[in-house]
This record gives structure tokens, sequence and C-alpha cells, in this order.
């Protein structure tokens, strides 16, 4: 039975794709006559009306001149819109999930612009292409499915309805057996042909190489221009911390010794005080460097790896976290391990600061060469990375390494945060 | 009091053995690596083992696991962690036997010599010393709980000194009250935690500690 639905409805999609690859046809039918339209004029000019040629060829080319950009934009849009309605299916009926191919479109610019955007992209000229080769070639092949389908259901309602139809077969019995073998037959090549079809789908829609190629160079350029301005930035903070901190409490100690030092003899309680101060100084100074160090690369992770440092995590920070793992053994690269680690972090500072949670959650797991982190809370919901609450901050940091970052928050909670990372363990 | 010391920087190697020495114990080996603080370890029998968290050949935890070799090495050996950065997970691993004798401080803690030696003598005798960052992060990931904020100040400034390991008597001589008023206050506190009363230091200690999740 399910294997007789599954038929069935293979050949209800391959009706419903030929269906878009006459839409095609059709759209491309519009383009072309908006298109042809001044040439239709010129010739008709030229043939009858001599006297008037002029006028008429003015007035040929100035009508789809005026109207010919906007019909053409919107024809292009169509195409996109049914392109992508291919793209969608081809993932959700034969399981070939195909990405957009298409150049970023800036808001705001005007019609002209846009339909220059439009031709020059050469995704528009493949997306051309697939509607040309599925309103010919790819409708042929549909159609081995659709009419013996088609024409069964016909038969079937003369059958039951008992009205004169387009087809009548002698006799009752070959009326009967006629309808079930051409049901037969379509429910038959039903599958492989959507499959062949998915296939000529997926080829001719996706992003070409040179275009997923352009995509990533636009990617890399970004992600490395905020890397370079984020590690910057920090560098100079740490150089600001260890400026007004460290050095300078050692500066204050070096003093303080050498002042020791001059009065030992003569003012030996003098003497002692200072020699204190000198170490409560070294005793703040380590306290800072530590506090420092713990921000660049803490010590935990260095030493344990990214479960055992986001236990430690946990157990510092006020808050009821029950964290699970499912690492295998091996330790992702030093870099994507260290941004994970702090994407936790800055996850649970979030939590702490604005989710009035009473628990959270932390899962972590590797699988399909993806380390996935999730952080779930039980708080007020509400995070958005438009809120300034440094998620958008987090979203690009990750980026550098093609991690990214999903956000549930409903009003009301709970929130969910999930982070993968592309890496291989070692 | 015989110490053995695991430390891999020279000049803190140096530096420890001879403010102990200074201060009338006796240094039977001064290492820089786990293996070789095992060896010594079965060898001399020391009273209590010092040990750097980070030893070579890893620099990571290294020191932390030769430490709890040691003490499966020679079962109750007193061992004190020196390390320059303290977490509540190192602490919890040391104290997982609870069985005392287990110290961990952070290594500024050197400085101030006499306090130092006093947190090894407790160690060596059986007690415990956890770095007061350690205690402070216990109690701030524990502030949320109802029960800690039933304890007066003062009873929380006692328990925040129990909970670093201090006897009693060290109680009232660095609160300055009497120790009449501490055993009051530790009574107090146990009635409002509901934990176990126990005359013994240590077994206080460690009863505090469990509760506040190490």
């Amino acid at each position: 039975m399910t294997a007789l639905r599954v038929r069935s409805v293979a050949a209800l999609r391959c009706a419903a794709l030929a269906a878009l690859a006459l839409a095609g046809l059709l759209l491309l039918a519009v383009a072309v006559l908006v298109l042809a339209g001044p040439l239709g004029g010129i010739s008709y000019a030229t043939g009858d009306h001599h006297a008037n040629t002029q006028l008429v060829l003015a007035g040929s080319l100035a009508g789809p001149a005026l109207l010919g950009p906007p019909v053409l934009l919107a024809v292009l849009t169509g195409m996109r819109q049914l392109s992508n309605v291919n793209r969608v299916l081809a993932g959700e009926w034969l399981g070939r999930p195909t990405a957009d191919p298409y150049r970023p479109r800036p808001a705001g610019i005007g019609l002209y612009r846009r339909l220059g955007l439009a031709i020059t992209d050469p995704a528009t000229w493949r997306d051309l292409a697939w509607i040309i080769t599925s309103g010919t070639a790819g409708l042929l092949l549909l159609l081995v499915a659709v009419v013996p389908f088609a024409v069964g259901l016909f038969s079937l309602l003369r059958i039951f309805t008992g009205l004169p139809g387009l087809l009548a077969w002698d006799g009752p019995l070959t009326q009967y057996v006629a309808t079930a073998a051409v049901i037969a037959i379509a429910l038959g090549v039903a599958p492989a042909v959507l499959r062949w079809y998915g296939f000529a789908a997926h080829a001719m829609l996706s992003p070409s190489g040179t275009a997923v190629l352009t995509r990533r160079i636009q990617h890399l350029a970004q992600t490395r221009a905020e890397t370079l301005d984020t590690s910057a930035a920090e560098i100079r903070r740490i150089e600001r911390d260890l400026h007004d901190g460290a050095q300078a409490r050692l500066v204050a100690m070096g003093m303080a010794l050498d002042a020791a030092g001059q009065l030992i003899d003569e003012k030996p309680d003098a003497a002692r005080a200072l020699l204190i101060e000198a170490r409560d100084n070294s005793a703040k100074a380590l306290k800072e460097l530590r506090e420092l160090v713990r921000g660049i690369h803490p010590p935990v992770l260095a030493d344990r790896g990214l479960t055992e440092a986001i236990k430690a995590l946990a157990l510092d920070t006020p808050l009821r976290i029950h964290v699970t793992s499912e690492l295998p053994a091996g330790r992702p690269p030093a870099p994507v391990e260290s941004a994970a680690y702090f994407a936790v972090s800055e996850l649970l500072a979030n939590v702490s600061k604005h989710a009035q949670a009473a628990q959270t959650w932390i899962d972590l797991r590797y699988d399909d060469n993806l380390l996935k982190m999730t952080v779930t809370d039980d708080g007020r919901g509400g995070a958005s990375p438009a809120e300034g609450t440094g998620l958008a901050g987090l979203e690009r940091r990750l980026a550098a390494f093609d991690g990214v970052v999903a956000i549930s928050s409903p009003p009301g909670g709970p929130t969910v945060v999930n982070l993968e990372i592309p890496c291989e363990l070692r | 009091m015989r110490v053995a010391i695991a430390e891999d920087l020279f000049l803190l190697r140096d530096g420890l053995s001879r403010m102990l020495e200074a201060h009338g114990f006796s240094v039977t080996a001064a290492v820089d690596n786990g293996d070789d603080l095992l060896a010594a370890v079965a060898a001399d029998r020391p009273d209590i083992a010092i040990v750097d968290v980070r030893l070579p050949p890893t620099f990571t935890d290294e020191g932390l696991r030769a430490a709890i070799a040691a003490r499966k090495l020679v079962p109750g050996l007193p061992v004190l962690v020196l390390s320059q950065y303290v977490e509540q997970l190192y602490a919890r691993e040391l104290l997982a036997g609870r069985s005392g004798g287990v110290g961990y401080l952070l290594k500024d803690r050197v400085f101030d010599s006499a306090q130092f030696t006093d947190a090894v003598r407790r160690v060596a005798a059986g007690g415990t010393a956890m770095d007061p960052e350690v205690i402070a992060r216990l109690l701030a990931r524990n502030s949320g709980d109802g029960t800690l904020a039933a304890l007066s100040p003062r009873e929380r400034e006692v328990l925040t000194l129990m909970a670093e390991g201090r006897s009693n008597a060290a109680i009232a001589q660095r609160m300055v009250i009497t120790e009449r008023a501490v055993a009051k206050h530790t009574a107090s506190i146990f009635i409002k935690l509901d934990l176990q009363p126990s005359d013994d230091d240590n077994r206080r200690v460690l009863a505090v500690l469990a509760y506040l999740g190490t």
C-alpha cells in the first residue's frame, strides 16, 4: 500500500512539475512578445505605410522602450520565483537541496540598476536555460509519466460515472484491463521520471562553480576584515590592561623597594611598611595578570580541553547549569576550541544578565564534522541579535570559522541558542 | 617535618625550599617533574608533598595528576597543590576522596610565609587548606541558595574561614573573638545548613565543603 501511495504521489508531483514547466514557457512567451514588439512594428511600418514610416517606427519603438524595462524586470523576477520554486521542490520532493545562486541584490536601487544587475547575473541566464530545457526535453520526460496517468484517471472517471468521455475502449473488460494497464505504466515510471528530472533541475539550478567561489571570496574577505578588527581591538585592550595594571604595580613596587633600601638603617619601621606595601602590590599584580590570562586563554581549556573548560566555567557562573557532552576523544583546532569556549561564556553571561533563568543546559556534541553546542535556558526569552546583547558580535566572530548561530527566543522563553562550527578533531 | 617539592621553575623551587627550611622544615626532595615526585615519595615517605599544577612534559595539569597518583601510591599522603590560578573543578577532584590531608592554594600565598607554613602544617596533620579564592567562588555559586542567605554576616565569615580549612582557634584569632563565640556560630551554621555537628575540626571542614558542592 505504501509503495502504491509513494508512486501515486510521484505521479502527481510529475504533473505539478509539468505545470511549472508550462508556466515557464508561458513566461518566456510573454518576454519574447514584449521584446519582439519593436521588430514587429518596424516590419509593419516599412511594409505598408510608406508616408508614415518614420512616425510609426518612432511610436512602435517608444511604446516598448517605455513599457519594456518594467515588463522585462517583472518577467525576470517571475523567472527567478519560478526557478526558486523548482529549487525548493528539488530539495523537498527529490532530496536534492539546491542553493540560491544569485548575486546579492542591494536594497533601494532604481529600476535600471536592478534590471542591469539581473541581466548581468550569470544565474539569470542559467535560469533561462533551465526554463527552455524544462519546457522542452523536461516536459517530454514528465509527460511519459503524466500522460498515462491522466488517461488512466479519465478512464476511471468514465467507469464510475458512466459519462461518455474522450476515451472509449471496446467492452467493459477491455476497458478495465486497459485502465489498469495505463495506470500501472504511469505509476511504474513516475519515480524514475521524477528522479531524472530532479538530477537535471539540481544540475542546472545549482550555483555555478564560479558563483560559489565568488560568494566564498566575498564571505572570506568580509570575515577576515572583521576578524582583524576584533583581534586588533583585543590586543589594544590587553596592552591597556597591562599598562594600567601589572606594569604600573611593578613600577610602584620598584620604587617602594628602593625607598625601603634607603630607610632600612635609619627608619626600620617605615622601611617595613614599604616592604609590606610592595608585597601587597605584587599580589595585586599577580591577581590582575591572572584575570587577564583567563580572558585570553583560560588555563583549564589549555589543560583539559573544551568539555572540562565548560564544566569549570559552569561551576564559576552563579547559575544552575547542567552540562552534557558527547564530544569524542579528539580535540578541535585550538582557535576553534577557544572561539567555542568564549561563545558559550558570552551566552552564559547573557543568561545571567538578561534571562532571569532558573536553570540552564549546555549540550556539546560532534557529528558530520560539526562541533555543535546548544545553550538553553528557561528564562524570559525575547533575546535577539538586533538588541545589541552581543549576539550579533558572536555571530560575526563565529563567521570567521564558517560557524553559524541560530537563536530561538520567543517572549516568555525558553531561549535556545544553537552554535555550529565546522572542524576536524585531532 | 619532612617535605617533598615538585616545581619546574628553578627560582620558585629554590625559594620554596629555602623558605621552608628557614621555618624548620626539612626538604627531602625538590624535583621538577611528576615521575621524579612519585619516585621520591615512594623512597622517602615525606610528611607532605607540595606540587605545582603545571609540570613538564605537558605543562597542563600534570602536577595535579601526579599529586592524585602520589596519594594512590602512598595512601593518606598529604598533598598541597600550588597553582598560578585556582579552579573549582580541580578543588573538587582533589577533595573527591573526602579524606582530608589536601591543600589547594594560589602561588601568591607563599608571599606570607607565616600563613603559608601554617597551611603546610595543617595539611600535613590531615587537615585541609583551600584557597580563599576557591571558597569565594564556591560561595558566589551558592549565593542563589536560600539557606546560605539565612546566615548572618558573622556566620558567613565563620563559614568562609572554616571552608578554607581553619580550626576554631585560628578562626577566633582571625576574627578577634573568643573560641566560645566561634563554637556558637559554628553550631548555628550547622543547624541552619542541616549538617551533622561534629567536634572534629577536620570533619567539619569536609562537611562544609561537601555542602558547598565541591
